[in-house]
């Protein structure tokens, strides 16, 4: 099937097998490895993306279902050399080690930050109940988040 | 972890939908918001010949208010049901049950009308609506549409009364006078993880004293049930601690959970009660 797509930023057209997940056609065919793939069954979290704006599990979308939307991957927050105030905080807070479930968090971390700017403590905790991180710990993590708050309501 | 070979549908009408199911009939599935049925599908548990995605199908994801009822479309997100100001007001127990539905990524995209159709023992939603006393608009091709109460609509754990040519197309939540009180409570061992236990209490109080109550639980039972002693040894009773002691007391009695790897089922049955007892106090509170 032939499906047309934003994917950050750029307009693309592909044609796609009607089983192919919108995880491996993001990483196989679009060769954007940073969106990583741990359970394919909507556990881990570690292949969030976002679809028209909101985080959602490409491990659980097929490829098909994204003819006409728009999709970010991790690879667009950071687009040249500066990161993006979430990256950055996440590495002033050591809030990754082996990195495998960061490209997940940050995605999820951004559609949540839009709808909740001021999150306490506990909202982030259970935002990241959606993540397995087998590193951190998490509590590095919470506090990138919890700083990355304020500079994502100040930057547009 | 990849699915098997399927032919994939986007009806762009409920009708187009309806078709495809009738001619398809039990080598269909509708997909919803792939929250439960991807992963099957990923494990391949499920290889259905035909998907009919409802994603497409116009109509479908409304949240209206008509006089004592809301009726919720059936792909409205669950993170959308649960953010609806028409729905934290007027049916505030289902809103609260919300955030307990797995992450804030699948609740993204999980559907209200997917996990009344999926009918987990575990689901907070269909809980929900057995506790509102609820039920659901099922629409086929051949038959037309026909009013499902919640009570008929779950079978047991994982099965609903609906052939495989039906769909559910909204869910029906009346909105309980103002002298009703809900509260739902549930226990997981993590946040967003299925619940050992679960239960949705409500209560009418007049001067003080139950004038009617429900207690309704799931995840103990094989599909969400209403305890009826439970609920009668409440009524006529003053709303203080003690009642709700007694009421806990009896929805433990009332259920014959299993164990398993997570729990025993004397844990279980002890968890109904201090559950049931939990909500209790917290809807006492809300009506004094
Ligand atoms: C990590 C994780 C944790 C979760 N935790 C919970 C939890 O704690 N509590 C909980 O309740 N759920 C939980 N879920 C499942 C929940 O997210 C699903 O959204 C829900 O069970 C199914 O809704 P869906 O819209 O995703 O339906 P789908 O997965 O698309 O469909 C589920 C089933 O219902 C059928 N179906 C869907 N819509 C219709 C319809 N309109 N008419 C007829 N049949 C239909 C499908 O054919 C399929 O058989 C979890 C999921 C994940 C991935
Ligand atoms: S790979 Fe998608 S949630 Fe684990
Ligand atoms: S940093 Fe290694 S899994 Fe999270």
């Amino acid at each position: 099937m032939q499906i047309r797509v934003e994917v950050n930023g750029l307009r693309i057209e592909e044609t796609v097998s009607s089983r192919l997940l919108l995880s491996d056609f993001l990483r196989h065919q679009l060769k954007l490895t940073g969106t990583h793939v741990g359970c394919e069954h909507g556990v881990c979290g570690s292949c969030t993306v976002t679809v028209d704006g909101a985080a959602v599990r490409s491990c659980l979308m097929l490829a098909v279902q994204v003819d006409q939307a728009k999709l970010s991957t991790v690879e667009s927050l950071a687009p040249g050399p500066q990161l993006h105030p979430l990256q950055e905080e996440f590495r002033k807070a050591h809030a990754l080690q082996c990195g495998f479930c960061t490209p997940g968090i940050l995605m999820a971390s951004l559609d949540f930050l839009g709808r909740f700017p001021e999150p306490t403590r506990e909202e982030i905790t259970e935002m990241l109940s959606g993540h397995l991180c087998r590193c951190t710990g998490y509590i590095p993590i919470v506090n990138a988040i919890e700083r990355a708050a304020p500079r994502l309501r100040t930057s547009p | 972890m990849k699915p098997g070979p399927f032919i994939y549908t986007a009806p762009d009408s409920l009708e187009e939908a309806l078709e495809l199911l009738d001619e398809h009939g039990g080598e269909a599935k509708p997909l919803a918001g792939g929250q439960s049925l991807m992963p099957l599908l990923n494990m391949r548990f499920a290889q259905p010949a035909v998907l009919v995605d409802l994603n497409p199908v116009p109509g479908l994801d409304g949240i209206v208010q008509r006089d004592a009822q809301l009726e919720i479309g059936a792909t409205v997100r669950q993170a959308s049901f649960g953010a609806s100001p028409l729905v934290r007001e007027h049916i505030p127990a289902a809103a609260t049950a919300v955030p307990h539905i797995g992450h804030f990524v699948t609740r993204n995209r999980g559907t209200v009308g997917g996990s009344l159709a999926h009918a987990d023992a575990r689901g907070e939603l269909p809980l929900a609506l057995v506790a509102l006393e609820g039920s659901v608009r099922v629409a086929s091709h051949r038959n037309g549409e026909r009013m499902v109460s919640a009570d008929e609509l779950f079978v047991t754990h994982f099965t609903t009364s609906l052939s495989d040519e039906e769909l559910l197309v909204s869910s029906i939540w009346p909105i309980a006078d103002n002298d009703w009180h809900f509260a739902f409570e549930e226990f997981a061992q993590r946040h967003g993880d299925y619940a050992l236990g679960m239960v949705c209490v409500g209560i009418r109080v007049s001067n003080g004293h139950v004038s009617d109550a429900r207690v309704a639980v799931s995840a103990v039972t094989d599909r969400p049930v209403c305890l009826d002693d439970a609920g009668a040894a409440l009524i006529g009773h003053a709303a203080v601690p003690d009642a709700a002691r007694e009421a806990g007391a009896m929805a433990a009695t009332a259920v014959d959970p299993h164990s398993d790897l997570h729990a025993t089922a004397r844990y279980r049955r002890h968890l109904t009660g201090a559950l049931v007892e939990r909500a209790c106090l917290v809807v006492f509170e809300a009506a004094s």
